[in-house]
C-alpha cells in the first residue's frame, strides 16, 4: 500500500488545528474544531484505503486489483453522516446557550465550584466533642438518682406500691 | 436456523419501537404501552439468547449473507448475552420509572414526548454495542447511544441541563474520534475491523504497532468509561438530567465502555503488556472516584463519583488477565448495573419526596418514609459490599484473585480495593445519617415538601414499584450468586480461549490460524482488495472471486 502523503498531512493539519480550537473557551470555536477534527479523521480513514483506482462495483470482469478499496469509502460515509448529526445538535446547543445567558462560552459548574470552595472542617461531623465523662460518678449516686426519678413526675403513683414496700422493710441503703 | 439468529431483533425491535413511538408523538399514552410492550419484548428474546449459550457456546450471525470477516457479524456469547439480559431488565425498570414519573407530573411540557423515541435509540444501541463483531459495528452502537443520550441528557433544554450537556457532547465526540482513528489505524495496519479476524492478525504486527493500536482503542474506551484520569466529565454532566435519565446513564454507559475494554485485553490484545499499567489506572480510579464522592453534598454528585469509583474494580478484574480474576469483572458489571441503577432511581425519589437532593438540607427521611428507607438502605450496603449481598461477593471474588496472582502490584490494589470499599461504607453511612437518620430539625434550610405531609403525587405506586424490582433484582443477584458466578467464569474462560470465539466467526480455519499464529501468513497490505462482490454466493473465506 502507498499512503497518500499529501492526504495525511493535510489530515495532520487538521488534527493540530482541531485540537488548538476544542482548547477554547468559546463554543463557536469549540464546534469548529470539533469539525476540523472530524474531518481529519475522515481523511485519515479515506487514505487507510490504499492507492486510488477504479469505482468498485462499478463494470463487470474488473481486476480485482484494479478498483480501490470500498470498506474506507463506507465507513467516511457512516462517520460523515454522524458527525454531521452531532454538529447540528452541537449547533442547537449553542444557539440555546445564547437564549438563556448571552454568552457563547462554556460556563462553569457552581455545584462543583461551591464544593471546592467549601472548608473541608464540617461543625456536624468535625467538632470537638467533650469526654464522655459518665453522668454518675459514683455507684451511690446512681441509686439515689433513680430512687428519684421513680418517686417523681407523673410515673410516681405507678411506683408508689413499690415504695411503700420499700418503706416497711426499711431504707434501700 | 438457531435461536442466536434472531439476535439481531435486539437491536432491531427497539428501533422499530423509536419509529412508531415517533410517530405517536402527542398520545403519550399509546408511547407508554408501545415502548414498555417493545422493551418487555426484547427482553424476552434475550432471555431466550441467553438460554441458548448458557453453559458454553458462540453464535455467530452474519448480516445480509455476507461471511466474515467482510460482511457485518453479530456475535452471542455468555458474555454479551448476560449483558444483553441485565442491561434490558435495567432498562425495562427506569422505563416503568419514567413512565409514571410523567403520568404523575402530567407531561406539561412538550419536549418531553421525544423521552420515549430516544430511550428505545439508546437500548438500541447498547444492545449493538454489546452484539457487534467487529470494530465499525461497535463505533456505530457507540454512536447511536451516544446521539440519543445527548438528547436525553438535554431533556427540557434548562440552563443546568444545557451547560453540562456541552461539556457531555464535546467529550463523547472527542472519545469516539480517538475510536474512529483507532480504527483507521488498524484497518491500514490489518486491512480489516472484524474482531475475530483482529485477533488472528494483530498477534503478526510489530510489537510497538501492537502497543500503539492498543492504546489508542483504551484511551477511546477509557473515556466512555469514565476510567481515572479520563473520568472527569462525569460527575459533571450526570447528576443535572432527570432522575430516570441519570439512572439509565450510570447503569449502561460506563459499562458498553468497560464492555469493550475487556473485548480488547480479551480478544484483540491478550498478552500482559499492559497488565500494571492498567492495575494502576484501576487503583486511581478507585481512590479518586470514592474520596470525591465524599466531598460532595449533592446525592446525585455523590452517586456519580461512587460510579466512577466502583469502574476501578472491574478494570482491576480485567487486568489480572485469569479467569478468577475476569470472572469477578462479569460478576461486578452485572452487579453494579443493577445497584448503581436503582440508587439513582431512589435518589429521585427522595428528591420528589423532599423536595431537594442535598443531604445537608435532608433530615427524618427514615421516619418520614420507611419504604424509602428501605430502598435506599438495600441497594447502599449492597454497593459498599455488605456481607450476604452480590456487592461482597464480587470484591471477594476480587479479593481471591488478586491474592492468588500475588504480585506487589496486585496486592496494592486488592488493599485499595478494601479501604475504598470501607470509604463507599462511609459515603453510603454518611447519607443514611444526614437524610434518613437524623430529625427534620437538625437539616440546614429543609424544603417546605419535607416538613409538609406526603402527597400521594410525591411517590407514585408505579415509581415505587419499578424502584422496588430493581433493588429485587439487585437481591437475586445475591441469591443466585453461586450458578451466575459459574456462568460468569464459563465466560472467562471462553475470552480468554480465543478459540470458541474465533471457530464461531471464522469457522476452523480462522481457529488454526490464531492457533498457528505464523507471521506473515497473507500480506495485509493486499487484503481489502481481495474482496468477493455481492453478487457471489457467500462462500467460506472469499476462496472464490469472479
Amino acid at each position: 500500500m502507498s499512503p497518500n502523503a499529501t492526504l495525511l498531512i493535510i489530515s495532520g493539519v487538521l488534527f493540530a488545528c482541531g485540537i488548538y480550537l476544542l482548547l477554547e473557551r468559546s463554543l463557536t470555536r469549540v464546534l469548529l474544531g470539533l469539525l476540523m477534527l472530524t474531518n481529519g479523521a475522515n481523511l485519515l480513514l479515506l487514505t487507510t484505503g490504499g492507492y486510488s483506482g477504479l469505482a468498485p462495483f462499478f463494470a463487470k470482469g474488473t481486476d480485482a486489483g484494479a478498483y480501490s478499496d470500498p470498506l474506507p469509502q463506507a465507513f467516511v460515509l457512516t462517520s460523515i453522516v454522524i458527525s454531521f448529526a452531532v454538529t447540528a445538535f452541537m449547533l442547537a446547543l449553542i444557539y440555546r446557550t445564547w437564549q438563556l445567558g448571552r454568552a457563547d462560552e462554556v460556563a462553569d459548574d457552581l455545584e462543583d465550584r461551591r464544593v471546592a470552595a467549601q472548608s473541608g472542617w464540617v461543625a456536624e461531623d468535625d467538632a470537638d466533642v467533650p469526654a464522655d465523662l459518665s453522668e454518675f460518678p459514683s455507684v451511690e449516686e446512681a441509686a439515689a438518682a433513680d430512687w428519684e426519678a421513680l418517686h417523681s413526675g407523673p410515673r410516681e403513683k405507678a411506683y408508689a406500691r413499690d415504695a411503700d414496700e420499700t418503706a416497711e422493710e426499711g431504707d434501700p441503703e | 436456523m438457531s435461536l442466536a439468529s434472531l439476535a439481531p431483533l435486539a437491536v432491531v425491535l427497539p428501533i422499530l419501537g423509536a419509529a412508531v413511538t415517533f410517530l405517536l408523538l402527542r398520545q403519550e399514552r399509546a408511547q407508554r404501552i408501545v415502548s414498555v410492550g417493545v422493551l418487555a419484548l426484547t427482553l424476552a428474546l434475550e432471555s431466550a439468547l441467553l438460554a441458548s449459550v448458557w453453559g458454553g457456546g458462540t453464535v455467530a450471525v452474519p448480516i445480509g449473507g455476507w461471511m466474515p470477516p467482510w460482511g457485518i457479524t453479530l456475535v452471542v456469547d455468555q458474555f454479551s448475552s448476560l449483558m444483553l439480559v441485565v442491561s434490558s431488565a435495567v432498562s425495562l425498570a427506569v422505563l416503568v420509572y419514567a413512565a409514571a414519573q410523567g403520568i404523575a407530573d402530567g407531561d406539561k411540557d412538550g419536549p418531553i414526548s421525544v423521552f420515549h423515541p430516544s430511550f428505545l435509540i439508546l437500548v438500541a444501541g447498547v444492545s449493538d454495542a454489546f452484539l457487534a463483531g467487529d470494530l465499525f459495528n461497535l463505533y456505530v452502537g457507540f454512536e447511536m447511544l451516544l446521539t440519543a443520550s445527548y438528547v436525553l441528557l438535554t431533556l427540557g433544554g434548562t440552563t443546568a441541563r444545557i451547560r453540562a450537556g456541552v461539556t457531555y457532547v464535546v467529550v463523547s465526540v472527542v472519545s469516539s474520534l480517538l475510536f474512529l482513528v483507532a480504527i483507521a489505524m488498524v484497518y491500514a495496519a490489518t486491512g480489516t475491523v472484524n474482531m475475530a479476524d483482529l485477533a488472528v492478525k494483530l498477534g503478526q504486527l510489530a510489537p510497538d504497532t501492537q502497543v500503539l493500536l492498543h492504546v489508542m482503542l483504551l484511551i477511546g474506551f477509557g473515556i466512555k468509561a469514565a476510567v481515572f484520569p479520563l473520568s472527569f466529565w462525569l460527575p459533571d454532566s450526570y447528576p443535572t438530567a432527570p432522575a430516570p435519565v441519570t439512572a439509565v446513564f450510570a447503569g449502561l454507559l460506563t459499562k458498553v465502555g468497560v464492555y469493550a475494554f475487556v473485548r480488547t485485553e480479551t480478544l484483540l490484545f491478550p498478552g500482559e503488556l499492559l497488565n500494571v499499567p492498567l492495575m494502576v489506572v484501576a487503583l486511581l480510579t478507585m481512590v479518586v472516584g470514592i474520596l470525591g464522592a465524599l466531598a460532595q453534598t449533592d446525592l446525585k454528585r455523590l452517586l456519580s463519583f461512587t460510579l466512577v469509583s466502583h469502574i476501578g474494580y472491574m478494570v482491576f478484574g480485567l487486568a489480572m488477565s485469569s479467569v478468577i480474576g475476569l470472572a469477578a469483572t462479569v460478576f461486578y458489571v452485572m452487579h453494579h448495573i443493577t445497584v448503581q441503577t436503582s440508587l439513582f432511581l431512589v435518589a429521585g425519589l427522595i428528591e420528589r419526596r423532599a423536595g431537594s437532593a442535598s443531604i445537608d438540607r435532608l433530615g427524618g427521611l427514615a421516619k418520614l418514609s420507611p419504604l424509602l428507607a428501605l430502598l435506599y438502605f438495600i441497594p447502599a450496603m449492597n454497593l459498599a459490599g455488605i456481607p450476604p449481598l452480590s456487592g461482597f461477593l464480587g470484591k471477594l471474588g476480587l479479593v481471591q484473585a488478586g491474592v492468588a496472582l500475588g504480585t506487589p502490584m496486585a496486592l496494592a490494589v486488592v488493599v485499595a480495593g478494601v479501604v475504598v470499599s470501607l470509604l463507599t461504607l462511609l459515603a453510603m453511612a454518611r447519607v443514611w445519617g444526614r437524610a434518613f437518620w437524623r430529625s427534620t430539625d437538625d437539616a440546614e434550610n429543609p424544603d417546605p415538601a419535607l416538613l409538609a405531609p406526603a402527597r400521594a403525587s410525591s411517590m407514585p405506586r408505579a415509581m415505587v414499584g419499578a424502584t422496588a424490582g430493581l433493588v429485587g433484582l439487585g437481591l437475586a443477584l445475591s441469591v443466585f450468586a453461586g450458578p451466575l458466578f459459574q456462568v460468569s467464569q464459563e465466560a472467562a474462560k471462553e475470552m480468554l480461549d480465543r478459540t470458541p470465539y474465533v471457530t464461531a466467526v471464522l469457522g476452523p480455519q480462522g481457529a488454526a490460524l490464531l492457533g498457528a499464529q505464523q507471521p506473515a501468513a497473507q500480506s495485509p497490505a493486499s487484503q481489502p482488495f481481495s474482496q468477493s462482490p455481492a453478487s457471489q454466493p457467500p462462500g467460506p473465506q472469499g476462496t472464490v472471486r469472479p
